[in-house]
This record gives C-alpha cells, structure tokens and sequence, in this order.
C-alpha cells in the first residue's frame, strides 16, 4: 500500500489536507506524523503549513525534522503546500528576517499593499490576499495533467515567493504583482494556494501528486 | 484576470440543525448543515460559513461534529463563528476542520484575545465578526457594535473597531448590519462602504439580501471583497450559480 506522511509540526489546519488525501487516494494511507523516521521510510511526503515562517522553522528544529525534511526532498515525491512552499525558499522578510530551508533559490516578501491597485476599480488592494485566483502554468508538468490552464485555486497569504531561479517557476498569479503560485525541480514540488480547499481542481493536483512518480 | 469576489453562503446551526430568523424571531428550520454546504458546494460556493447559535455547551459539542463531517466531504473554505471566546475553543474548531473562525461577542469583551488567537494560529484563520448597528443618520452617519445577536449596545464605533481588530491581527472582517438583517432590503451600503475604504484587509459584507441584484450592489457600491448570504439560498429562490452569473453581467469578476 503507498503511504503519504503529512508533516505535522502543529501550524495550519492539518485535518484538510488528510481528508482532501484520502479523498483521491482511497486505497493509500494517509498518516500525520512529526517522526523524522516514520517521513523518511513514507513513499511521498506533503509539507503543509499555515501561519509564522518563523514558527515553522522553530518547530521543525524543535521536532528534530529539519534533517529528515531535507532528506526525503532529496529523492521522494515532495509537496509543499502554502508556508510549505515559503519555507523552502533561502529567506523571508517575515518576522524581522527568517532563514528559510534553502531548497529552492529565491526570497519571499510581504505583498507592497500601498502600491497595489485594482486594474478595473482603482481601489487599494488588500493583504491578505484571500480567496479565489487563477493560475497560469508557466511549464509543463505531471502536477498540472487535467487542470485547465488559469484555473482558479483558493489562496491566503500574506508573503510572496520572488524566485531566484525562472526555471523552476511552475506558475505565476497576478495580483497587484506577479508571483510565484508553484514551483519545483525534479521530485519537489510547491503550491501557494491550498489545493485542499480548491474544489475539483485542487482535488485534481492532489491525485495527480499521490500517483506521480517525482520525475518532471 | 486576478482575484475574484466571493460568494460565501451562510448557515445558522442550532443544534446541529440549520435554522434562519427573520431578525432572530421566526426561526424556520431548514435543513441538514453538512447536505446543504454540499449542495452549495455543488453550486459553485466559495467558502461556507457555520454560525452557532446554540447557547449550551452540549449543543456546542454537536458542532464540532458537523464540522469534521463537513471537512469530509466538503473541499472548500469554512468559517465557523459561535460561542468562541477562548483560545482553545479555536484550536478545536481547526482541529475538527475549520479553516477560520470569526469572533464576536469575545473579542468586544477582551481585545487582546484577537490578538492572542492571531498569534497562536495566524491571521489568516481569524476573522473578527462586527454585528453594526446606526446611532446617526445624516450626512456623516456613524453606526456602533452590539453583541450578543444585537441586543447589547456597546458605545464602540463600528469603523473604528474594524480598525483596531486589524492592528490586533484580525485577517478579514465579516461584517453585519443588524439594521437590515433578515429585513431582505439588501445591504447598508453606507455602512459596507465605509468600512471597507477603510480598513486594509478583506470584508465580507452581511445582512439583508433579499435579491441578487443587491449582491452586486455590496461589490460595486459596496467595494466589499465578499458578499454573505443566507435566506436566499436556503429556500431554493436562487442557486449560487445563479448569483455567480448575475454578477459575472455586472463586470464583477467571479470563480463560474
């Protein structure tokens, strides 16, 4: 039976993504753990994460995980959801400035609110950027395989990705700014928005991702 | 191509059960919570959001249930809001399933409690619920907080508390008029507006939609991020689907 162990380092509404899981893998188990063995010995890992950059990485040492984490992004299918996708990133300008895993080259800012205006209304945009929005998939991938392009995927967040490396953007959104919604290499790959709260199409790309292989 | 404005259907839980007053008296029951935010869910619903309105704890308990039946089957954003007055009463609400929980009547009586929730958990998974009502007409109206389902005055200025919740970490505003809830006389505009231009993060505007039309006049007069509906989708008036497309003919851009 393939296992998919779910990260569970106390941040963000873990239930969601178990049940989201399970709902497109019926036949594979779905388990949370903050063991680094349990992770390491799993066929696929999901790295969700709701909250403080600064926090996550505190509990991810705290748990004794960090090791484990950078490990089994080393050759297993990965997906990072959210803060997940944030983390792995060099550095966040959240909380004063915070180290980040150092997986993908890249840094993550907090959206400029001042100078975002709504193309149609002219009215200040707000942050979080909360709700529904499209995203276009800048490359080709096994994530994507029956999601219409510019889909639309919910999002909450506060912080965008900036990549530092264009080849490893998988999609970008537009609000106020173009940002990075997905990105990934090999057998790593992140989203900004929460498939698991994305209907049919975040279904899609979860089922996509418990039968992908990690090979883009 | 961007964000779209969402529509988010509302559900009064009492008991496990849906219920909707007109101005809190004629309570009719309408059905199941989880088979009905499946249904909207159908209908292309953007999130759903649960309001308990249960007094007693087992009641409370109750909710919690139809919250993780609700995360089973249910693949969109959910609010829950109710009886929420400590930070552990959140931490089972996003245990159980819940995406977010607004905060009312708690938040007026302790602040910092916003503050605490939002750093325990986030802002981005707080909501802070203001139930207005108007104390001044005129050209520079002002409306006041009441809590406990508008029967309690408060004194605070609606605009200015939207304004501290968000300073206190609040991610998003779901704001009612009690002046028009239940009425089905659509939004108080004046109201919607004037806390939306003021405040940085997103407002979901409630109280008083009797007719798609008045969901587009919350958005383009409104300015509100969200619009919040309950009656009109309960008795089967009007799907999601068609309030998605009535604003979609407005220029209003919507997830169809």
């Amino acid at each position: 039976m393939s296992t998919v162990a779910v990260i569970d380092y106390g941040m963000g509404n873990l239930r969601s993504v178990c049940k989201a899981l399970e709902h497109v893998a019926p036949t594979a188990r779905v388990f949370l753990t903050a063991d680094p063995d349990a992770l390491v010995r799993a066929d696929r890992v999901v790295f969700p994460g709701q909250g403080a950059i600064g926090g996550c990485i505190a509990e991810l040492d705290r748990l004794s995980l960090r090791a484990a984490v950078l490990q089994v992004m080393d050759n297993k299918p990965f997906l990072g959801i959210c803060l997940g996708l944030q983390a792995l990133y060099d550095f966040s300008e959240e909380g004063g400035g915070t180290r980040g895993l150092g997986v993908l080259p890249g840094r993550v800012a907090l959206f400029p609110s001042e100078r975002m205006r709504d193309a149609r209304s002219g009215q200040v945009l707000k942050v979080p950027h909360m709700g529904w929005n499209q995203v276009r998939q800048v490359a080709d991938h096994p994530l994507w395989r029956g999601i219409d392009q510019d889909a639309r995927f919910y999002f909450v967040h506060s912080y965008y990705a900036d990549a530092g490396d264009r080849g490893q953007v998988m999609a970008v959104t537009e609000y106020g700014i173009r940002f990075t919604s997905a990105a990934g290499r090999e057998n790593i790959f992140a989203v900004q928005f929460h498939p698991e709260k994305s209907q049919q199409a975040g279904l899609k790309l979860l089922e996509n991702f418990v039968s992908w292989d990690g090979t883009a | 191509m961007g964000l779209s404005k969402r529509v988010i259907p509302c559900l009064d839980v009492d008991n496990g059960r849906v219920v909707k007053g007109v101005r809190f008296v004629d309570i009719r029951d309408a059905g199941d919570p989880v088979e009905i935010a499946r249904r909207y869910d159908q209908q292309g619903a953007d999130e759903i959001t649960f309001l308990d309105i249960t007094a007693s704890s087992d009641n409370r308990r109750t909710m919690v249930h139809v919250v993780e039946a609700m995360a089973e089957q249910v693949f969109i954003p959910l609010t829950v809001g109710g009886g929420i007055r400590q930070i552990e009463d959140v931490r089972r609400m996003l245990v159980a399933g819940a995406d977010k929980v607004a905060i009312n009547t708690a938040a007026v009586a302790n602040p910092e409690f916003v503050q605490e929730a939002a750093g325990h958990f986030g802002s981005q998974c707080i909501v802070v619920a203001i139930d207005a009502k108007q104390v001044k007409a005129g050209d520079s109206p002002r409306w006041e907080v009441f809590t406990h389902g508008g029967r309690r005055a408060t004194g605070i200025d609606a605009v200015s508390w939207a304004l501290r919740m968000t300073e206190y970490g609040a991610g998003e505003i779901l704001l009612t008029s009690m002046d028009r809830d239940g009425t089905r006389d659509g939004f108080d505009l004046a109201l919607v507006r004037t806390v939306c231009d003021a405040v940085p993060i997103p407002v979901i505007a409630s109280g008083g939609v009797g007719n798609l039309d008045h969901l587009v006049d919350g958005i383009l007069q409104g300015h509100a991020d969200a619009v919040l509906a309950a009656s009109i989708f309960h008795f089967g008036e009007y799907t999601v689907g068609d309030a998605k497309r009535r604003m979609a003919e407005c220029g209003i851009e919507v997830r169809l």
